[in-house]
């Protein structure tokens, strides 16, 4: 079984964003930038199934500038065995990456493909969906825990009342979340063969996809300070206040 | 909590600008390194320090290790994960050859995440150091079977290694060594004796201990020249890893100590205990100097990486601490107080220990890179240079980053104010983490010693007279250069005090041997002042050199950092450097007024 995982080179966690000065965008020079946390969860199932005899390749696609070969390498270097760069320097909105990643799997024809279900850097968790919606194919969103079986794979989904399995038919799209396993640390036996795995390179040019953007940024502002609180006399009165004031009850 | 992140840019910075690593090109080692592969590596050692090692700084330090009535030693709780994550990832065999199951890859490498593990977890870090200590021994003086039996576990960390050389009436002078080794008639030989302070003698983080054990074989002539080095394993070793029946050695006690809580400092207890001879009978201590240069580095590295640790959680707080107010008013007068970070004397000791820290970290890489040549250069004149700029440099990296690093994490502790000094503020830890540093592995005036009796005069002052030259034909050859200009009088001025001191001790210390003693750590103290003025205008020259780039291609992000390196060098030039001056008038005050005082009137 072939199976393909997406992975996105954001802004590290640990930096602090900051808001460029003509509000146009945020500052992402000279700045700290790694693999999306939900795609390295994405690349840890996937080589954690290779590792169990359940897959047999397992391709890195990622799409951005010259720099998300790195992010790349890193997937190469946590297990992924062949990398796909389609490089652009524009920004690509969830639609032109779900079109992109549409084509690739059309070239690759993966039984499986897994992402994040959503990257740390504008937190759309749109892309998954929609890939699925191009491909015609079920997805399993959200995934706490996954079961694959004889051309079909069982998804354990995080929702709001608690876990929900759902059975799909391969190929299907997987989105992870935050508990379906802990990445590993790359081995460093492994960071030198990633740099001998293949990288290949296309544009989105190359796959006839117009990449334009359809959303226009406003504004971008800094999110406002925190309010001092109050302090509640009783149990009645924060009932009250969570109804009247908040508005949440 | 204090928290700490892998100065990446910096060491980027240094193997990419200042000295870049395709001059090594013809070193094995350097064979697949790209600035690529690089990166890939050293990311990976900073994200596994930070998230594994680092956490388990304050806690190890709280909970220290433990041992039962039995012997055995706990380490503190995470320890046994965190090396598990060290040891899976291969970082112990980073730098040892693929024929053992190591990587191959630049002893530099192993030196810059030493420093990152170091600061992270110093107590932890030590484990693996140890380990690669051994490695080192073993690969050059073990026989083929020695190295099939142990390097291929000690160097994927299954097994960890020890180096026994203190004991209870020898410390600085090994000739007093007592442990004794007798001839058993089958090639092996039975150890007797006590060994003190034998960091990581006993733990639980791996299935083995292999003990290297400074011993004398009986008949054996008295001091130095009558120790040969012996290989204890904990367990009996077979091939392939296989432990077999527990050898008669064991960890008597462990030290309630001042630091490094986390690292058990154990009594070793040999009671005819199973050795094999590493080399040759009574050439132990040469087989011990071999790797005491990459030792020494190690623990030089040690006090940088505390500097370093301490420093970034200085600077964090002084931008988040409010009290008083700019001295040219108020800075921020919406708040109740500025944040102390606008204050000059909170800069000046800030910056000091950044300057320091900068230009240390550099002269670690430039002397890692020669370990890397020395290691593995075909042309015997390369070769002979580098091995002569690492015996020189490394006295003064042992004794002189750790010395100012002992000093910084009691600067950075000052910027807590009052709070530096409460222990869940967690900067104490790093003061008293740092301090062994200045002790074990040669006390830093016997570093001072080393440097001045032994390794100036050393082939009629070879070493040191390729040293100046560097410096001088570097500034010759840029007097003119932007980032260096305006520093080359005060450097040309410092090197002439080192090379005044230098000159001093030829003509007065030869026959008096006080004079020699009495300037030693002034002196090691000088030349380090100089190396690190050398390093900071390296530094000044790749940085001026990127930021010019940077403004001709109109990108204003990659300005900020290189500035920033500019005033650092700055601030070392102005406010460092002059030292020099007054360690001269030291040196040059010779022993006489020291040797006076009757040692009753002390
Ligand atoms: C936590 C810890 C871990 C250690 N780990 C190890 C280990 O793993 N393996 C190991 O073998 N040892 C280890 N040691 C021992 C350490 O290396 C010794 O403590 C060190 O060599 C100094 O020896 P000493 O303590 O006997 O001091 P001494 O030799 O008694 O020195 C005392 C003082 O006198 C000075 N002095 C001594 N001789 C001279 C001289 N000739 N000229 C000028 N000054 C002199 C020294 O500079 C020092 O300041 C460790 C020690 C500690 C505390
Ligand atoms: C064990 C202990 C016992 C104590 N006992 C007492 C006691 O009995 N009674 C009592 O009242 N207090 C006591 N203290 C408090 C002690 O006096 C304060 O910690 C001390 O005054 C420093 O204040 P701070 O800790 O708030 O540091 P801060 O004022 O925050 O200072 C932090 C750093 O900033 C620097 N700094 C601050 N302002 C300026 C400025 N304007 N210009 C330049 N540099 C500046 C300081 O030099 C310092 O390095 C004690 C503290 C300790 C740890």
């Amino acid at each position: 079984m072939k199976l393909l995982v997406c992975v996105k080179r954001v802004v590290d966690f640990n930096v602090k964003i900051r808001v460029k000065p003509d509000g146009s965008g945020v500052e992402l020079a000279n700045i700290k930038m790694s693999m999306n946390p939900f795609d390295e969860i994405a690349v840890e199932e996937a080589v954690r199934l290779k590792e169990q005899g359940k897959v047999t390749e397992i391709v890195a696609v990622s799409i951005g500038p010259q720099q998300a070969g790195e992010t790349i390498r890193t997937a190469l270097a946590m297990g992924a065995d062949r990398g796909i760069l389609v490089k652009t320097d524009a920004t690509v909105e969830p639609l032109a990456v779900a079109k992109i990643l549409a084509k690739v799997v059309e070239q690759e024809k993966p039984d499986l493909v897994i992402m994040g279900k959503q990257a740390i850097d504008d937190d759309a968790n749109q892309t998954g969906q929609m890939l699925a919606a191009l491909l015609g194919w079920p997805q399993g969103t959200f995934a706490f825990k996954v079961a694959v079986g004889e051309g079909s794979i069982d998804v354990t989904r995080e929702v709001d009342g608690g876990l929900q399995t759902v059975g799909l038919k391969l190929p299907a799209i997987v989105t992870t979340d935050l508990r379906l396993n802990e990445p590993r640390y790359a081995s460093l036996p492994n960071i030198m063969k990633a740099k001998k795995k293949p990288l290949d390179e296309t544009s989105p040019e190359t796959l006839g996809i117009d990449v334009s953007p359809r959303l226009k940024v406003i504004k971008t502002v800094e999110p406002g300070g925190r309010k001092a609180g109050v302090k509640v006399g009783s149990v009645a009165e924060l009932v009250q206040k969570l109804k009247v004031e908040a508005g949440v009850l | 909590m204090p928290s700490y992140k892998a100065p990446l840019d910096d060491v980027l910075f240094l193997i990419n600008d200042v000295f870049p690593l395709d001059g090594y090109n013809h070193l094995d080692a350097f064979a697949e390194v790209t600035p690529e592969l690089a990166g890939a590596v050293l990311t990976e050692a900073a994200r596994i320090t930070e998230e594994a090692f680092a956490p388990l700084n304050a806690t190890g330090d709280r909970q220290g290790c433990r041992r039962d009535s039995a012997g055995s030693v706990r380490t503190p709780e995470g320890f046994a994960e965190a090396y598990g994550a060290f040891v899976k990832g291969g970082w112990v065999g980073l730098a040892t050859p693929p024929d053992y199951g190591g990587q191959g890859l630049p002893y530099t490498f192993a030196a810059i995440v030493n420093e990152f593990a170091s600061s992270a977890n110093m107590a932890l870090a030590m484990y693996p150091g140890l380990t690669q200590g051994a490695i080192a021994a073993i690969l050059l003086h073990g026989t083929a079977e020695q190295k099939a039996l142990y390097l291929p576990p000690m160097v994927s960390g299954a097994w960890t290694g020890t180096m026994n050389l203190t004991e209870p009436q020898c410390g600085t002078d090994l000739g007093l060594i007592r442990t004794k080794a007798e001839r058993k008639g089958d090639g092996t030989y039975a150890i007797t004796g006590t060994k003190i302070f034998i960091s990581a003698g006993e733990h639980d983080l791996a299935g083995n201990i292999v003990h290297l054990v400074l011993a004398r074989v009986e008949g054996a002539p008295s001091g130095t020249k009558g120790l040969s080095l012996f290989i204890v394993p904990k367990f009996m070793a077979a091939n392939g890893g296989v432990r077999g029946a527990r050898n008669r050695v064991s960890c008597g006690s462990i030290e309630d100590k001042m630091g490094i809580h986390g690292n058990a400092t154990c009594v070793m207890n040999y009671e005819g205990a199973t050795g094999w001879l590493l080399g040759e009978e009574n050439r132990g201590l040469n087989a011990m100097f071999t790797m005491m240069n990459e030792a020494r580095l190690g623990v030089g590295i040690q006090g940088l990486a505390l500097s370093e640790v301490a420093y970034q959680n200085a600077a964090t707080y002084a931008r988040e601490r409010l009290q008083g107010r700019a001295l040219t008013g108020a800075a921020f007068p919406a708040q109740a107080a500025d944040p102390i970070i606008v204050h000059p004397d909170v800069r000046r000791t800030l910056l000091s220990i950044k300057a320091f820290n900068a230009a240390a970290r550099a002269l670690v890489v430039w002397t890692s890179l020669k370990a890397d040549v020395a290691r593995q250069a075909t042309d015997e004149a390369e070769r002979q240079a580098a091995e002569d700029h690492l015996g020189l440099l490394t006295p003064v990296i042992k004794g002189v980053l750790t010395d100012i690093g002992f000093d910084n994490t009691v600067k950075a502790q000052q910027m807590f104010g009052g709070h530096g000094y409460i222990v869940e503020t967690g900067v104490e830890q790093f003061v008293r983490d740092a301090r062994i540093a200045m002790l074990y592995e040669g006390a830093n005036g016997i570093q001072a010693i080393d440097l001045v009796g032994r390794k100036l005069p050393r082939d009629a002052g070879r070493a040191m007279l390729a040293f100046f030259a560097e410096v001088s034909g570097f500034l010759k050859e840029n007097a003119a250069h932007d980032g260096v200009q305006p520093y080359v009088a005060g450097m040309k001025t410092a090197l002439d005090h080192l090379q005044d001191a230098s000159m001093w001790f030829m003509r007065n210390a030869l026959g008096k041997p006080d004079n020699a003693g009495a300037g030693s750590t002034d002196y090691m103290h000088l030349f380090g002042l100089v190396a690190l003025g050398y390093m900071s205008l390296r530094i000044a020259k790749a940085a001026a050199d990127k930021l010019a780039a940077a403004r001709a291609a109109n990108d204003d992000s990659a300005t900020g950092p290189m500035e920033a390196r500019l005033t650092t060098t700055r601030f070392f030039m102005e406010r460092m450097l002059p030292e020099t001056a007054v360690r001269l008038n030291r040196v040059t005050a010779g022993a006489e007024g020291i040797m006076a005082m009757p040692a009753e009137m002390f």
